[in-house]
Formats: structure tokens, sequence, C-alpha cells
């Protein structure tokens, strides 16, 4: 399998420096980095995105309208979508999911557990 | 009378033939009786040799299936041992490359943390990363940044997250030595509640912990934190680790950000007045 590209989506550069170091362990991938959903749509028109990782709480657009607006358009809507964020009541999983978010996954984030919720949504993105 | 001497003759002569006959076939017969006993006693005795061959064999072939079969034990209990040991191993791999996955984890973490506190010089900057990494790599929910004020002796909230679920971190303030925060300050060493963190009593007077913002034996200010996020119910091992990096990090961009404003500031103050030397010249 060709290397994925991967679009982070964190306001916070600490988290987005981390979740890119964890993401670097898929051989040959690509990071793409945006600091809100409004950027992160200006990214998903310009390049070729295999997966979105997104925060929730961010400024300008937060990253739950960020996954509404991705299933809504024909063209992004196949994209796998991980939320990574520190609201970690199961209302707020629940409502990640329901908007059409792939997996949910609550910080701190354990690096392992990442990879392996990558590997369970792309079977075959190798490490 | 010869009719009578020649039939008398004619019946004798008969009767001599059919002894002889008789004889012959009584011969005859005691011949095969005799061959029939000889050859019953062969067959019997080439029975009785035979068998007795055969359950040898048998005997023998028996003794090697059990030696056989014993060898294969043997075998068998050696290859259960070979797998038992193996599992063993792979078991012992298993936990290690856990061990390794965490260990990376945390070294990711703590490599992170360092590189993003010294990535800016200004003092705002600093804090926010400090920040950051308390929420996202710790998993607090509600905690302070207090830093000493040299000329006063007092600690006063200068950054801070989660005033809405703890009202009243945002204007923290303690003296040197009094209370938790302030002894922490003084010994220069960390604190942690003993009990789990929602079983123990926390309130703006007993954080959960309080973690000193040192550089070497000086101190300069702490981190205190009073709630965790929902989803976190204690703090980990990495988290130990952490706050002994941003006991030593944290500081040294504090203090060095702090350094680099004031230093900016007289920089542009000397450069004020040497412009003014100059016009007025």
């Amino acid at each position: 399998m060709e290397g994925l590209t991967f679009l982070v989506v964190e306001d916070s550069p600490t988290m987005r420096q981390l979740i890119s170091f964890s993401l670097k362990r898929f051989k040959g991938c690509r990071i793409v980095e945006a600091v809100d959903g409004v950027d992160a749509l200006k990214k998903l028109s310009s390049e070729k995105i295999n997966m979105i990782l997104t925060d929730i709480n961010m400024p300008v657009m937060d990253g739950l309208k960020l996954v509404s607006l991705v299933r809504q358009n024909p063209d992004l809507k196949a994209i796998p979508i991980i939320i990574i964020t520190t609201e970690g009541a199961d209302e707020d999983r629940q409502r990640g999911l329901a908007l059409g978010a792939n997996a949910y996954i609550a910080k701190p984030i354990q690096s392992s557990h990442l990879i392996k919720t990558i590997n369970d949504l792309v079977p075959g993105a190798g490490q | 009378m010869p009719d009578k001497d020649d039939s008398s003759e004619q019946l004798l002569k008969k009767g001599e033939e059919f002894l002889k006959l008789y004889n012959m076939g009584r011969q005859f017969t005691e011949e095969l009786l005799k061959e029939n006993e000889r050859l019953r006693f062969q067959l019997a005795r080439a029975e009785g040799q035979g068998g007795a061959e055969h359950t040898g064999n048998l005997t023998k072939e028996i003794a090697r299936l059990r030696e056989r079969i014993q060898e294969l034990e043997a075998e068998g209990r050696q290859i259960m041992e070979k797998y038992q040991q193996v599992e063993a191993e792979n078991k012992d791999f298993a936990s290690r490359y856990v061990e390794v996955e965490e260990q990376n984890n945390n070294l990711a973490n703590l490599y992170v943390a360092s590189y993003q506190l010294h990535s800016t010089l200004d003092f705002q900057e600093v804090l926010q990363i400090v920040i950051e990494i308390v929420i996202n790599l710790v998993g607090s929910e509600a905690f302070a940044i207090l830093l000493l004020d040299e000329k006063t002796n007092e600690l006063r909230t200068l950054g801070h997250e989660g005033a809405d679920v703890f009202p009243g971190i945002e204007a923290l303030t303690a003296k040197v030595g009094e209370g938790i925060v302030g002894g922490v300050v003084k010994t220069g060493e960390s604190y942690f509640v003993n009990q789990a963190p929602d079983e123990a009593r926390v309130d703006l007077e007993h954080p959960l912990a309080v973690v000193p913002l040192k550089i070497k034996e000086h101190c300069i200010g702490v981190i205190a934190i009073f709630s965790l996020l929902k989803q976190k119910s204690s703090f980990s091992a990495v988290d130990y680790e952490l706050f002994n990096l941003l006991a030593g990090q944290a500081a040294t961009a504090i203090f060095a950000s702090k350094l680099y404003s004031q230093s900016e500031r007289k920089l542009s103050t000397i450069q004020s007045f040497l412009d003014l030397l100059t016009t007025s010249g």
C-alpha cells in the first residue's frame, strides 16, 4: 500500500507535534497540518487526504462541525475520521460518532492506541 | 471225476489269489496309516515349532513397540517442555514489547514537551505551552501556574485552565512556607495526594498535586493541579516523569523568557536613549 496522507487538525502545536510523531511510524506517510476546521477544509480541497485526525475544541470552526461538513461532501465523505479530544464523556463520544466520525480517542493519547485504531480503520496501512 | 477236481483246484487258486490280494490291501492300508501317523506327527511338530517362533517374534515386536512408545513419549515430553519454554518466552517478549511501547510513548511525550517548551522566548507563549502540556499530556482539567514574586515573597496565578469547573484558581495567592502550595516552594519537593483523586478532599487550599518549577535548587513557582479529565482516574507513571521534566524544563523556559522580555525592554529603552542623544547632538 502506498504511504497514507494524514490530515492532523489541532490548534495546539504541542498536540500536533505529538500526533505527527506517532504517525511517523507508518512507512512512507505524509502529514498535513491544519490549525482549525476552516484551515482543514482548505487543505482538503487542495490535497489528497487518506485520513483525518481532528480535535473538537478549536477556534474559528470546531472539530464536530468539520466532521459534519466532510460527511456531507460527496468528494470527501469516504475519508475515515478519528476524533482526538479532551472531551471524554460518553455523550460527547456518542455525538462525535453520530456525526460520522469512525473512531473517538480521549486525551491523553497513547501512541499504541492511536496506531491500533488507524490499523483497524485502514487494514494494511503498515508501520 | 475230473470236473469235480478241476473246480476245487480253481476254487483253491482263487482263494489263494483273494488271500494274496487281501494281504496286499492290508499291508497297503497299514502303510497308509503309518504314513498318516508320521505326517500328523510332523504337522504337529511343525505347528508347534512355527507357533513358538511366531509368539517369540510377536513378543519381540511388542517389546520393540513399547520401547518406541516410551521414546516417543519422552520426545513428546521434551517437545511439551520446549513448547512451554517458548510460550513463556513469547509472553515475556509480549510483556517487554508492551513495556517498550509505553517507554516509547513516554519518551515521545517528554521529547515533544521539552521541544515545545524551548521553541520560543515569548513569556506568554511559554505559559501557553505549559498549559497545553498539562492539559494534553497529563490530562488535567483544572490547574493553575503560580509564579513567585521575589519582592513580596508571594506566589500568584499567572496562567490557569478550568476556572469554570474550579472557580478561584484564576486568582490564587500563597505565601512561601504557608499551606501546601507555599510548603512545596519552600521544600522544593513535589506533593501528591495519597488517596485516589475522586476520593480526596480537594479545594483551593488542598490541590491534587503541586509540582515545583525549579532551576537547580531555586524554586520560581509551582503548578497546582485541582482536577483530572473525566476519562483519567488517577496519575500514571509517565505523569511523574512529566512533572519532573516540567519542574526543570518549564522553569528554565519561563525564567529564560522572562529574562529575554526584560532584556528586550532594556534594549528598547537604551535604543530610545541613544536615538535621543543622537538627535539632540
